[in-house]
């Protein structure tokens, strides 16, 4: 039965994989780059005019979000296709969208001077002060939709695929199982959770998306029309915010998948594992005011239901995945090698950089947090330090299963890796804790000694990725679609 | 708010370092162990879920008692049901890249409403005591107005950044509030 619904391993499906993840790594090293400028004009260590700072922070934002979507995408790609057929061609759709939209942020940035972040906040886009034009700011806007476009061609694939096999969502989130009599059916692969859930936050995120970036193209060439600021906020930061999760909980499903292969014990479906997965479906798309807790005209319900939930949002990912995934290990005789760090490393980092953004979505906390270097501390640590080393161990994981071994040089790029990133994220936290603004091309004599520190940090970030980087574009060429 | 800035700061600075210590202390330590193989996997696990649910509802209690703890009096004191009547109100207005005050000027130990709107995109309006303590802030969007109340309890001078990047001079965006010393008027 089964296998009858499984994607064919064809030479096509193989080429495809490693498409994405030869363009996901050159842009993840190149966007990396641009983060660590970045991070060196705020140290004064790059005499570039603040202007080219804030294109390199929009470059590195809206580079670093759509690759990490593309990536995370090629991983839950990669291992739904065990359980339900999908197709080749709209996953290569949805990478030819995005390189469309990728051109055209480019485009954008570097010919049209486009600086306005990648949150493209309404109304800045249409009002820069003569800095770029109309067509930078459409252009930049534009892509994004080319980009979205392309990811819900892939959902719908997705998505029609789980329902031939399932019949529902309801039954391919296992909430038949979850609120039914019987004993839980362990048959019901984590992935396809997995997968329904991030299918359902992200085709809503990206509507919502859609509509606001239509509506701030009506505004860059129509000014005469204005909307609600308010209105466009909660739709923007809803949008982001369940993209940039979504991201996660597509590469977590190569936790789920690889880890007990090493172990030898399976990482089944329980009833708080659907549990939890039903509750982040609803929490991480209802989560979304605690960006805006410093809006003060919101609804007061909105502010507590953003705080209230931040809170709650920890619980699935410590105390069900990064929990679940140390039961699975625990004593388990394993051996280690690259990929299993990398996986295990990621855990944590997400585990231990949520806890600094729950502290920050207490209203009392974001009062004197918010917009600061704590916000680019905590998502860094579960991005760069969670993300990044999940999509790197699953894509090694699949890339090295014939011979091959582990090197000093391995070793050495996953503890620099580790220990650099930690200081860095770390640094950023210490520049919230003293009140160091996020965002500035230009930082005061006082903020500078930090930025320093985060600079040199981030450039051993950036080696020690270089290099494991490198390592998994030579195994690329034996990857397997069935590791 | 009484102006005793960085406290808070503070205690977010040292509880994020306690409580990632304590993962990275677990991760730490069941990764040390994973290469040896234990005795009997099914009951460890059944011992680790065991906890698991008593730390579920050790989590849950925390966050009742912190989400009532800093909610029940309302955190926003210029948006509170009964929102206290400031000694001294400031309109200030965000532009790309300046802040337009009406006065800038108060006494320590006043109730300050700062009203904040703006003009043309999003602004964040922060107050600094000086460049490593911030004491609050606000946004400052085109058509509403936030109110944030601060009560400014040493003389100084404080100086306004904005918070919410609006382009191309957000980072040179200020201005300087004079605290003279004195009670409220």
């Amino acid at each position: 039965m089964s296998a009858a619904f499984r994607s064919p391993d064809t030479a096509g499906a193989k080429l495809a994989f490693q498409l994405y993840v030869a363009i996901g790594i050159a842009v993840f090293l190149l966007m990396m780059l641009a983060g660590a400028a970045f991070r060196a004009v705020q140290a004064a260590w790059v005499p570039l005019p603040p202007q080219f700072g804030y294109e390199l922070m929009t470059l590195h934002g809206a580079g670093m979000v759509g690759v990490s979507g593309l990536a995370g995408a090629a991983v839950m790609w990669y291992f739904l296709r065990r359980y339900v057929r999908l197709s080749t061609g709209m996953f290569l759709a949805m990478l030819g969208l995005s390189l469309v939209g990728v051109v055209m942020i480019l485009a954008a940035i570097g010919i049209g001077r486009f600086a306005g972040a990648w949150t493209f906040l309404y109304p800045l886009p249409a009002k820069s002060m003569g800095v770029w034009g109309a067509h930078a700011a459409a252009a930049f806007v534009g892509g994004l939709v080319f980009i979205g476009v392309g990811f819900l061609l892939f959902y719908l694939d997705c998505a029609l695929a789980l329902l031939r096999r399932y019949g529902s969502f309801w039954k391919s989130l296992g909430l038949d199982q979850l609120f039914g009599p019987g004993p839980v059916d362990t048959t019901l692969p984590p992935t396809v959770v997995a997968s329904t859930m991030v299918i359902i936050i992200n085709v809503i995120g990206i509507l919502a998306g859609a509509v606001v970036l239509v509506m701030s193209l009506v505004g860059i060439y129509v000014p005469a029309i204005s909307f609600d600021a308010l209105l466009m906020k909660n739709l923007i930061f809803f949008f982001g915010h369940v993209f940039i999760n979504a991201t996660i909980y597509m590469a977590v499903i190569g936790v789920y998948e690889i880890v007990p292969r090493y172990t030898g014990r399976p990482w089944t479906v329980s009833r708080p594992f659907l549990a939890s997965w039903a509750a982040v479906t609803l929490v991480v798309m209802a989560v979304y005011p605690h960006h805006l807790l410093m809006d003060y005209v919101m609804p007061s319900w909105m502010i507590v239901a953003g705080q209230v939930l931040s809170y709650l949002s920890g619980i699935p990912i410590l105390l069900v995945t990064a929990y679940g995934a140390l039961v699975n290990i625990h004593r388990s005789g394993l051996e280690w090698d690259l990929p299993l760090r990398l996986l295990i490393f990621s855990l944590f980092g997400w585990a231990a950089g949520v806890l600094p953004a729950i502290v920050d979505g207490m209203v009392r906390v974001n009062l004197v947090m918010h917009n600061t270097q704590w916000v680019p501390g905590h998502f860094h640590f579960y991005l760069m330090l969670g993300l990044v080393p999940m999509l790197l161990g699953a894509m090694l994981y699949v890339s090295t299963r014939g011979p091959w071994r582990e090197s000093a040089l391995d070793r050495a790029a996953f503890w620099t890796f580790g220990v650099a990133g930690v200081a860095f994220c770390f640094v950023f936290l210490a520049g919230g804790w003293q009140g160091v603004p996020r965002r500035f091309a230009v930082h005061d004599a006082a903020w500078l000694g930090l930025a320093q520190l985060g600079t040199v940090a981030g450039a051993l970030v950036l080696a020690a990725a270089l290099v494991l980087g490198i390592r998994l574009l030579a195994r690329l060429p034996r990857v397997s679609l069935s590791a | 708010m009484a102006l005793k800035g960085g406290k808070m700061q503070n205690v977010a600075w040292v509880t994020s370092l306690v409580l990632m210590g304590a993962v990275a202390a677990v991760f730490l330590w069941v990764a040390a162990g994973a290469s040896r193989r234990g005795s009997d996997a099914g009951a460890m696990a059944k011992s680790a879920m065991r906890w698991r649910d008593r730390l579920f509802w050790l989590v849950i209690a925390a966050g009742a008692a912190l989400s009532i703890g800093t909610l029940w009096e309302w955190p926003i004191a210029g948006h509170a049901a009964a929102a206290a009547k400031p000694d001294v109100v400031i309109r200030a207005v965000g532009h790309q890249w300046r802040w337009e005050i009406d006065r800038d000027t108060v006494r320590a130990g006043e109730l300050v409403e700062f009203q904040l709107t703006a003009s043309d995109v999003n602004h964040g309006l922060a107050i600094y005591q000086n460049k490593t303590r911030m004491v609050a802030q606000a946004q400052a969007m085109p058509g509403y107005v936030n109110k944030l109340q601060v009560r400014f309890s040493e003389p100084g001078e404080y100086e306004l950044l904005c918070l919410e990047y609006c382009g191309l001079a957000h980072h040179g965006m200020r201005a300087v509030i004079k605290v003279r010393p004195g009670g409220a008027s």
